[in-house]
């Protein structure tokens, strides 16, 4: 088990808790009418993205899908940039034309989140390739939901992972739900990670809802990749608070399901819980990182409504280096 | 100048590239071959075509690496290799099998740079083997370049001849955008001069053949082979064509077509691949909005029909454009 020294742990929680409050206030943003297309909000599942990224510098790679916002503020991307963006500005991380979906920002090795279930897990592969050939020890994670582990390019991903005994690490975060389809129905082999061993890796499932046992078993997977001795799955089981996609009716879930789930499962309430028990942070530390955390965030959106849209000229550059 | 084979020529551009930068390294099915089997002879393949024969003795496993059969790793792989600093060559055996790693290649590769705003580079190669005449049948005959050569940030190659596919594929390789370079199958023992030291042929620049007044023809791939045989054939009728082979067909040298046309006013496109969306009722398009003017005829189109590639040799003669048919359409053209 980890010593953990305080401000390690309020590294972690202020992440968390940035992840939280970005999402919950993108939520508003989007009822409001300020944001346009298509947003998938990752609250409930920050102990997964941040207890996977504390392991992880900015050297690492990390590809990420729909559901992404999480995994680019564990891996340190700016927030600030990141909410312009999905905000379509023009001085957004991606000038405004990725949008929430495909924010990427290499030099915190954050390789792109990805829109199309299933579709990073290769690409990931591919940038652990790299790193083995560089011979520097890095690691690249994969970050894919439930849905995306019955894809076959995940499977191949996987399959070739092994083969090449590549430092990648396969986190897939059991949220429950498939789009609007449950993991009980469309996940033939019901846990995720003794699939994945089927593969031949070493493969586990921890509880994604408690930020030291996604840190324990990421700990594990990261020093087999370090080491040489090829990849690994790491399946987190966890929840989203809100719906697939922001104006999800959600129907296929029962009434009180998500308020039961923020009541008894949400994994920031889990962190504080322990950590105080503990005694390695006292309350009023923590309360200062929210308060912290709350500014960082108004701050974030009052600058992404002052930033202009992108000019039209930007419209037909960047689709090549040179033609 | 040295007499090789488009096979040897390709080889020679992979040797000398992996040479020159580090960073080139190839992926894909039996690219070396024999891994895993009982005679324990590495290189047992080569490639399935040969062309990356030897790669594995000088540069090693970590630079030609063998795949399991696995299109969307291949290309995925390769794409990501590429965003993390490589310049990797991913190999599909076959251009049929884009069908099963499309998204790799059209939403991912070919998207990187515009979705995240210009700050990455996705220099990659995707080596493929294409076309029909081998009897090989539906799903290992097709050309594939029309499905890519409409998406936005892919580059299309497809050589003629050896000369031109080492000079672009050593362009390509050196290329920071994401290049798909299609090979024809039926090219590959096919001997050309090839000039001697370092050969490189620049994108978005057409070659032209042959010269002359009557007809603009341009050809793609191995029709460029059977247009010769038609233009020159019809010398002794006192036909003369320019002759285009466009060399990549994104980017396009529609300048040079526009040019031809200027004198000859009449325009012949060759294309193996069937007629609806393709790349030759792309360049009629472009050349009725953009040169009209300089139109004497209609426009015709020299294709194969719309029906996937037959298996039995007599269909797929009758599948293929051939020298006959390129000549019967300039005859009618120079004619009417």
């Amino acid at each position: 088990m980890t010593d953990w020294e305080a401000d390690a742990l309020l590294k972690a929680y202020r992440r968390m808790k940035t992840i939280r409050e970005f999402e919950e206030r993108l939520h508003l943003e989007i009822q409001k009418g300020q944001i346009a297309g298509f947003t998938h909000l990752y609250s409930g599942q920050e102990a997964v993205a941040v207890g996977v990224c504390e392991h992880l510098a900015d050297d690492d790679y990390i590809v990420s899908t729909h559901r992404g916002h999480g995994h680019c503020i564990a891996k340190g991307c700016d927030v600030i940039g990141m909410m312009k963006e999905i905000f379509g500005r023009a001085d957004g991380l991606c000038k405004g034309k990725g949008g929430s979906m495909h924010i990427a920002d290499f030099d915190k090795g954050m390789l792109g989140a990805n829109a199309i279930v299933g579709g990073g897990p290769p690409i990931a592969v591919g940038a652990a390739i790299a790193t083995r050939n560089a011979g520097e020890g890095k690691v690249t994670v994969s970050f894919g939901g439930d849905g995306s582990c019955n894809q076959g390019t995940v499977f191949e991903a996987m399959n070739l992972a092994v083969v090449l005994r590549l430092p990648t690490v396969f986190v897939f975060e059991d949220n429950g739900y498939s789009e609007h389809t449950g993991v009980s129905y469309a996940v033939g082999s019901k846990d995720i990670a003794s699939r994945s061993a089927g593969f031949g890796m070493a493969a586990e499932r921890v509880d994604g809802d408690d930020f030291f046992a996604v840190y324990e078993g990421m700990a594990r997977a990261v020093e087999r990749a370090r080491k040489g001795e090829g990849p690994s799955a790491l399946e987190c089981t966890t929840t989203r608070f809100f719906g697939h996609f922001e104006g999800d009716p959600q129907n296929y879930r029962a009434k009180d399901e998500v308020e039961r789930h923020r009541a008894e499962r949400d994994c920031l309430k889990n962190f504080v819980a322990h950590v105080t028990a503990e005694g390695w942070l006292e309350t009023g530390e923590l309360e200062a990182v929210d308060a912290e955390v709350l500014a960082l965030i108004d701050d974030a959106v009052g600058q992404a409504q002052a930033s202009p849209p992108p000019d039209a000229s930007s419209l037909t550059t960047d689709v090549y280096v040179s033609y | 100048m040295t007499e090789t084979t488009f096979r040897q020529a390709l080889n020679d551009a992979l040797f000398e590239e992996m040479r020159r930068d580090e960073r080139v390294i190839i992926l894909g099915e039996d690219v070396s071959g024999g891994a895993g089997g009982s005679s324990g002879e590495r290189d047992a393949s080569g490639g399935i075509f040969g062309v990356s024969k030897g790669l594995i003795f000088e540069f090693g496993e970590q630079r030609v690496i063998d795949t399991p059969i696995s299109e969307s790793a291949i290309v995925g792989a390769g794409a990501g290799a590429a965003l993390a600093g490589l310049r990797p060559i991913s190999e599909i055996m076959f251009a049929d099998f884009v069908g099963v790693c499309m998204d790799q290649i059209y939403n991912q590769a070919a998207k990187f740079r515009y979705m995240f705003g210009g700050k990455s580079t996705c220099p990659l190669v995707i080596r493929t083997a294409m076309g029909a005449g081998m009897n090989m049948g539906a799903q290992h005959s097709q050309t594939i370049y029309p499905i890519l050569t409409g998406v936005p940030g892919l580059k299309i190659v497809v050589p003629s001849n050896a000369a031109d596919a080492k000079g672009l594929l050593k362009t390509a390789i050196r290329d920071d955008d994401p290049v798909v370079f299609f090979e024809h199958k039926a090219l590959y023992n096919r001997k050309a001069e090839v000039p001697d030291g370092e050969h490189l042929v620049p994108f978005g620049e057409a070659a032209m053949p042959r010269e002359g007044d009557d007809c603009t023809v341009v050809a793609i791939g191995r029709m460029v082979l059977f247009a010769e045989k038609a233009i020159d054939g019809l010398a002794e009728q006192g036909i003369s064509c320019d002759l285009i082979d466009p060399r990549t067909l994104s980017p396009l040298d529609t300048e040079t077509i526009f040019e031809s046309l200027e004198h000859t006013g009449r325009l012949v496109v060759v294309d193996e691949s069937p007629p609806r969306c393709s790349v030759a009722s792309d360049i009629a398009g472009i050349v009725a909005s953009e040169a009209f003017d300089a139109l004497k005829a209609p426009i015709k189109l020299v294709t194969a029909p719309h029906a996937p590639v037959p298996f039995a040799r007599e269909l797929e003669r009758a599948y293929m454009p051939g020298p006959g048919d390129i000549a019967n359409a300039i005859r009618e053209l120079a004619r009417g």
